[in-house]
């Protein structure tokens, strides 16, 4: 269990850092598959049904809510990354994230020294706009 | 009392859920939106008043007592912040009504921001950490549904972003609450204080910092602000009131409450330097930027590293000054970027040197400004400045020289700041170019309404300082011995 989910920690962590949108989903589902497993690991050995009336040792309960209303959210957030996801394909054709403002602005100047010299930053960011 | 505690929670759902049955019906969905903000209002500002009279306030839900049930806490903290937070939700609500804004006209918009006022009471009277976590995820998820209304080119891309590092925290988040759990066997924060206590020093050190990189990418402490002043400008004004005003705090909110109820005294000196290089950084971030709205959201960074200062020093004097920082904060911040707002639906734009000469334009507005933008930076009369003495004093007594140094400095950058402001937006000749030539500007009432008093209500904190503090350093002395917090929780549990 903790092999799996360092696995599919790791493989989580590597899809998320690409720049492209859907394999950032990808890598929030299994990052968010494996802390759910992690809850379970947490919850301790398995065991009877917690159900007054039995007996025997009883599985902890508690994790077991905490992954089902985890796994409802990260549902909700896969579905809504997929819908931003969609919508920057109708924009753009793509779904890569682009850089800010401030970083396109500061590419856009060639050389550092220019950007040094101009008085004020605000006539490159009025072209831009 | 007590059992109604929830409906702090429960009245903002039912508008939810009402404003999308009228989800045709726009000026029904107005209605609602604004009886139930005010309701919530209405009832948070009963539980502060209960609460300071006769002590914390606890609901279980469905009679499951307090470690397997879900459980509400109402201490003076939680209360005061329930306060603050839906006054501010609710005079942004009518502002945006007010501007007509794309967004607002979206029949979405409505239930979104009643979904969030919900995550808001959620989380700050969520009793253990898993609560937290859903509570936060409520909100979140109706702040990117906010944040991405419009659908156009620029929100989607920064609202990507947003998204990400928002789903990345929450991972973060979950991910301690398993953690804690597996070495604890409790998340609830009445609990978990004596266990961790018992725990090696080492995982106790792993689950601190675990919860405060979660809790910290929230709050957009040092190392991990970068996607606040990027996503933030991006969204409509109003939507960016709410979330500079609220969401980061609800990220401080944490880091205190983990900080002195579940590890008191430890990381105080890597706190310390954090507060310090998120306060310089910050200010340094806004000098630097020419959009109002970006130089407003840089200042957002700015300002969390004086909390986490005072979370750092530790000990109830520094706390309470921590309480009434954030308390004076929420109100300001929010102001600032409705002025923004105002300024940017009335020319069209919020950068300096496209717009100038407003003061003449709008004298108003330019008052406004400037008493909300004085009491960020902490001149006198205004209530950033006995937020920031009481935080000063701190360091004096535990001999912190430099980062009363530090934050002195920062104080003065922020003033530089909104003084390029205020020469770029307001003073000088008018500026002709704008959309609708030099003429005097009118407001819409509802928006300028609302905006006086919010900045009212900033004024308010300065005024009735003394009995405010009080108020603060009466929160700070039960958050600095949790015994009230502890018993109000397991007291009501055991006697079950």
């Amino acid at each position: 269990m903790a092999i799996l989910i360092g696995i599919l920690t790791s493989v989580g962590v590597y899809l998320m850092l690409h720049r492209t949108l859907t394999r950032i989903v990808l890598g929030v589902g299994m990052l968010g598959n494996a802390v759910n497993l992690m809850i379970i690991a947490a919850g301790g050995p398995p065991g009877e049904a917690p159900i007054v009336g039995r007996d025997g040792p009883f599985a902890d309960p508690v994790p077991q809510a905490l992954v089902l209303t985890a796994i409802v959210i990260g549902f909700g957030i896969i579905s809504i990354l997929l819908a931003v996801a969609y919508r920057s394909w109708t924009i753009d054709g793509n779904d890569e994230v682009e850089d800010d403002i401030s970083d396109r602005q500061m590419a856009s100047v060639r050389d550092p020294s220019d950007f040094v010299e101009e008085p004020d930053d605000r006539y490159s960011q009025e072209e831009l706009l | 009392m007590s059992r109604l505690l929830p409906l702090a929670v429960v009245i903002p759902l039912a508008g939810a859920v009402l404003t999308l049955a009228t989800v045709r019906v726009a000026r029904a969905q107005r209605i609602i939106g604004v009886v139930a903000a005010l309701a919530t209002l209405g009832w948070c500002i009963a539980i502060a008043v209960s609460v300071d009279r006769d002590g914390a306030l606890h609901a279980v839900m469905g009679d499951w007592p307090a470690p397997i049930g879900i459980n509400m806490v109402a201490d003076r903290f939680a209360a005061m912040m329930l306060v603050i937070g839906s006054a501010m939700l609710a005079a942004v609500l009518v502002f945006a009504i007010g501007a007509r804004a794309s967004d607002e006209r979206s029949p979405w918009y409505q239930p979104a921001y009643m979904v969030l006022m919900a995550g808001v009471s959620a989380a700050f009277l969520a009793g253990d950490l898993f609560n937290f976590f859903v509570a936060v995820e409520i909100l979140l998820m109706s702040s990117y549904v906010l944040i991405t209304l419009e659908g156009v080119d620029d929100q989607i891309r920064s609202g990507t972003t947003y998204i990400v590092i928002n789903v990345l925290e929450s991972i973060l988040l979950v991910m301690a609450v398993a953690l804690v759990f597996a070495a604890t066997g409790t998340l609830s924060m009445a609990d978990l204080p004596a266990r961790l206590a018992a725990l090696p020093d080492g995982v106790r050190l792993g689950l601190n910092l675990l919860l405060l990189l979660a809790f910290g990418l929230k709050a957009a402490i040092f190392p991990l602000f970068s996607w606040l002043p990027d996503s933030y400008p991006a969204a409509p004004s109003p939507v960016t009131a709410v979330f500079a005003g609220l969401l980061t705090k609800i990220g401080v909110y944490a880091m205190v409450r983990t900080e002195t109820l579940l590890f008191p005294g430890s990381l105080r000196t890597v706190l310390l330097v954090i507060a310090g290089l998120t306060m310089v950084v910050g200010v340094l971030g806004a000098i630097a930027q020419s959009d109002m709205k970006r130089i407003l959201s840089f200042h957002i960074v700015s300002q969390i590293g004086y909390m986490v200062m005072g979370l750092a020093l530790g000990g109830a004097a520094a706390i309470a000054a921590t309480i009434f920082f954030i308390l004076h904060q929420i109100p300001i911040k929010t102001s600032l970027f409705l002025v923004e707002g105002i300024v940017e639906r009335d020319t069209g734009s919020s950068i300096l040197g496209k717009v100038s000469g407003l003061g003449r334009r709008s004298g108003w507005l330019a008052l406004l400004f400037l008493v909300s933008s004085l009491s960020l930076a902490g001149l006198p009369p205004f209530s950033g400045f006995i937020g920031k003495v009481g935080l000063a004093e701190a360091a004096v007594d535990q001999g912190q020289w430099w980062i009363l140094a530090v934050s002195l400095a920062v104080s003065v950058l922020t003033l530089v700041s909104m003084l390029k402001i205020w020469t770029g937006l307001f003073w000088g000749p008018s500026n002709t170019r704008g959309a609708e030539g030099g003429g005097m500007l009118r407001h819409h009432p509802l928006m300028s309404g609302i905006t006086v008093g919010v900045v009212g209500i900033g004024l308010a904190i300065a005024l009735a300082a003394g009995p405010l503090y009080r108020y603060c350093e009466r929160a700070a002395e039960s958050i600095v011995n949790p015994v009230e917090y502890e018993t109000t929780v397991n007291g009501q549990a055991a006697g079950r």
